[in-house]
């Protein structure tokens, strides 16, 4: 369970407050205007903001000052998700060995898990060689071989086509599925959060709202969504 | 948001290396300044001073206002060798200071080319030597830099403007006062204030060209007044002379750095319209000439040089030695401090002012200043013959870091911008981030810079003349020495191993960076 205990985020001309619980396993969509403060609140959670006030629990442990790369957590940000100049094997093998190590049991983990990701026989490619749904699936390779109960999602497929951002969110579900973690998703396409998440968290107006049940959010959309979705006041 | 969730460690490394730069250039000032002023200055350093600023003012002054045509030629014509010779003119600032004096001595020394041709003619001989000595080589190492930076200008130019004066068929004249003009007046005090920044430290030149009383600089008097007066007072006084001199010209050059004003073009490449006629001739000869002066002396040293190849001097094997280790050894120590600095600058460690500041001081220092805090720093405690090397790797590096620096900043911040967050993400250990992410994403401005550090180091003629015995003279030194024995064919040949040894370190350092890109 992750719990943002009365979390409070802020910068010059920025506050966002966050008091919410996610259960284990859920799969829930963060959808809100522009510059609310969604990324920020994913970055929160990673570690690479500090929050002026609150805390953030993991299990019921406080993960607040720990390092990004010691939380539970695997993130995939917008874009710049592998390094362009090492192979795929090494990108990946890097999510398994932060010490750099290429031994021949990693080596086999990370041909598996290239295998299970549709990208057999790329590893010795580089990052600039690939389309960018096999770089999106890379990412997500790695992510599978991190295996952290947390996986958040910063739009990293926002610069895709619609069958292939159909394609990856049905992958991130069986990479979730596969290492049983608890989805938090950037969204900017309602249609994403309706097809993936069971709850969606709304962020607007200096507030990140705790998760709803999606399908009934956006059948009655409070005025914050429905202005953001741009159906007027219903 | 740029703050982050966990407290930022000091970089240590960073730390060292500001710290060992600021003591570098800091501290010895402050050495410097301890020692000034108990010894009045007599009229010679009065007219040291003058002659300075007279040199560096005209040298200035010749180098930008010869580059003009020669820019504006190279920006509008093209032809075969265009970009070899726009590379060539990146050179000079490799190139070691006393090879270029004996190039030049080789066409218009006393036993010249130039001095033959006109004996031939019946006219009496060109001295070399003096202030218009000082002057022809300070022009032959600028004018090259004086033409690329307003060469840049010229390119900087978008092309809608002069797209748009063709459709208004605007004369060449108007073209001139519109476009040309206010890019000119906007590059030309920048590229001034370079040079004269640069002559005002001018020490290998005046050493070789000038001296007496009438063509001696701050420098050269510093070097006198330790080397022959022993006089370290006055030489303090004089280094810091010397200090207040530069630090002047670099505020100088920061107040008036400013913006061109084009606006942005589309990117389109410039197509600089090419007049026929007479100004197609001058454009031709203005090109042919600068050519020829940046090519026929170090062609006029080769030819000089390699018959004495076969018979070179004594000791010119463990002066080669020596300076290769001087220049292997500050260029590993310049490399890795201002990679230090960079890293901690671009992730904005504690103090990441402070390391930027640290990597900009040596701009300021000099070669000469730096060796006078340092000889009376150390002349209480260790016989100074003793430390000649040290000194000159430890001065050599802090000289050369800004250079590596600033070509590594702009890498290392893209590389944090980029990829910090992921490198985090993944808790890299240390070592893994430098072997796997760091060292290959940066290698092309770390080969590069560890080339200019390498090629300045292995050419330079400064501090090592203020600390060196009979004994361990530096492959410049120690043709130097050779030029004072008037052994001027062994002199040409140790040049052109100098020559050689120099850009082939440059070639070696910035090869295994584009290797390893």
């Amino acid at each position: 369970m992750l719990k943002l205990d009365h979390l409070t985020l802020a910068a010059p001309g920025f506050r966002l407050t966050a008091n919410l619980t996610l259960p284990q396993g859920a799969r829930t969509a963060i959808i809100g205007p522009s510059g609310a403060g969604k990324s920020t609140l994913l970055n929160a959670i990673a570690g690479f903001t500090a929050p002026q006030s609150g805390r953030i629990l993991w299990q019921g442990q406080d993960i607040t000052a720990t390092e990004p790369g010691q939380r539970p957590v695997t993130i995939l940000f917008q874009d710049q998700n592998l390094f362009p100049h090492l192979t795929l094997e090494r990108n990946l093998a890097l999510g398994l060995a932060p010490d750099g190590r290429l031994t021949p049991d990693i080596r086999a983990r990370v041909e598996q898990a290239l295998h299970r990701t549709g990208l057999h026989g790329l590893g010795p490619r580089k990052p600039a060689e690939l389309s960018g749904g096999q770089q999106g699936r890379a990412a997500l390779a790695r992510a599978l071989l991190r295996a952290r109960p947390l996986l958040l999602l910063d739009e990293p497929f926002a610069a895709l086509g619609p069958a292939l951002k159909q394609d990856m969110l049905a992958l991130v579900a069986e990479v979730a599925e596969e290492t049983g973690a608890t989805v938090l998703m950037v969204t900017h396409d309602p249609q994403d959060a309706k097809r993936f998440a069971g709850s969606t968290i709304l962020v607007a107006d200096g507030t990140a709202h705790p998760p709803h049940d999606t399908a009934s959010l956006f059948a009655h959309p409070p005025k914050a969504l429905a202005d953001y979705l741009g159906q007027g006041g219903s | 948001m740029a703050s982050r969730a966990r407290p930022l460690t000091l970089p240590l490394g960073a730390a060292l290396a500001a710290a060992l730069l600021a003591a570098m250039t800091l501290g010895t000032v402050g050495a410097v300044a301890i020692h000034a002023g108990t010894a009045p200055l007599g009229p010679a350093d009065w007219s040291a001073l003058r002659f300075t600023l007279l040199q560096a003012a005209l040298s200035a002054l010749i180098s930008t206002a010869l580059a003009i045509p020669v820019a504006r030629a190279l920006a509008r014509r093209r032809f075969p060798g265009r970009g070899l010779l726009i590379t060539l003119m990146g050179a000079p600032f490799l190139l070691p200071v006393i090879v270029a004096i004996l190039g030049l001595l080789a066409i218009f020394g006393r036993g010249g080319t130039l001095n033959q041709l006109l004996a031939a003619t019946g006219l009496p001989p060109l001295s070399p030597y003096g202030l218009h000595g000082v002057l022809l080589a300070h022009v032959f190492l600028n004018l090259p830099l004086a033409t690329r930076m307003i060469l840049q200008g010229w390119q900087a130019i978008p092309a809608e403007r002069f797209r748009l004066a063709r459709a208004l068929a605007l004369t060449p004249g108007a073209q001139f006062r519109h476009l040309e003009l206010p890019m000119l007046r906007a590059t030309l005090p920048g590229a001034a204030l370079t040079i004269f920044t640069l002559c005002l430290a001018s020490f290998a030149t005046a050493l070789t060209l000038g001296g007496g009383p009438a063509a001696t600089t701050v420098e050269l008097a510093i070097y006198q007044a330790l080397r022959f007066d022993f006089a370290p007072d006055r030489a303090a006084t004089l280094a810091l002379m010397q200090f207040a001199l530069t630090t002047a010209a670099l505020l100088a050059g920061w107040a008036i750095l400013r913006d061109t004003g084009f606006g942005a073009g589309l990117g389109r490449p410039p197509e600089l319209p090419a007049p026929k006629g007479w100004r197609r001739a001058f454009d031709g000869a203005a090109i042919t000439l600068a050519a020829a002066f940046l090519i026929l002396p170090l062609a006029a040293l080769v030819a000089r040089g390699l018959p004495g190849l076969t018979n070179l001097p004594q000791g010119l094997i463990e002066a080669t030695a020596r300076s290769l280790a001087i220049a292997l050894a500050s260029t590993a120590l310049a490399t890795t401090a201002a990679l230090a600095l960079a890293l901690a600058t671009a992730r904005r460690a504690p103090g990441h002012r402070l390391y930027d500041a640290a990597a900009t001081f040596p701009l300021a220092a000099s070669s000469l200043v730096i060796g006078t805090g340092l000889f009376l720093t150390l002349r209480p405690v260790a016989n100074t013959s003793d430390l000649a090397i040290p000194v000159t790797i430890a001065t050599n590096a802090t000289l050369a870091l800004p250079y590596s620096y600033r070509l590594l900043a702009p890498a290392a911040r893209t590389l944090q911008a980029d990829y910090g967050r992921l490198t985090t993400a993944l808790a890299l250990t240390p070592m893994t981030q430098l072997r796997l992410i760091t060292l290959p994403q940066l290698a092309r401005p770390l080969g590069f810079g560890a080339g200019i550090t390498a090629a300045l180091s292995m050419g330079d003629l400064g501090v090592i003349t203020l600390f060196a015995g009979q004994t361990n003279a530096t492959l410049p030194l120690y043709i130097h020495s050779l030029m004072g024995s008037y052994r001027m064919e062994q002199a040409a040949a140790a040049s052109l191993l100098l020559l050689t040894l120099s850009f082939a370190l440059f070639a070696l350092f910035d090869g295994i960076g584009r290797r390893h890109a």
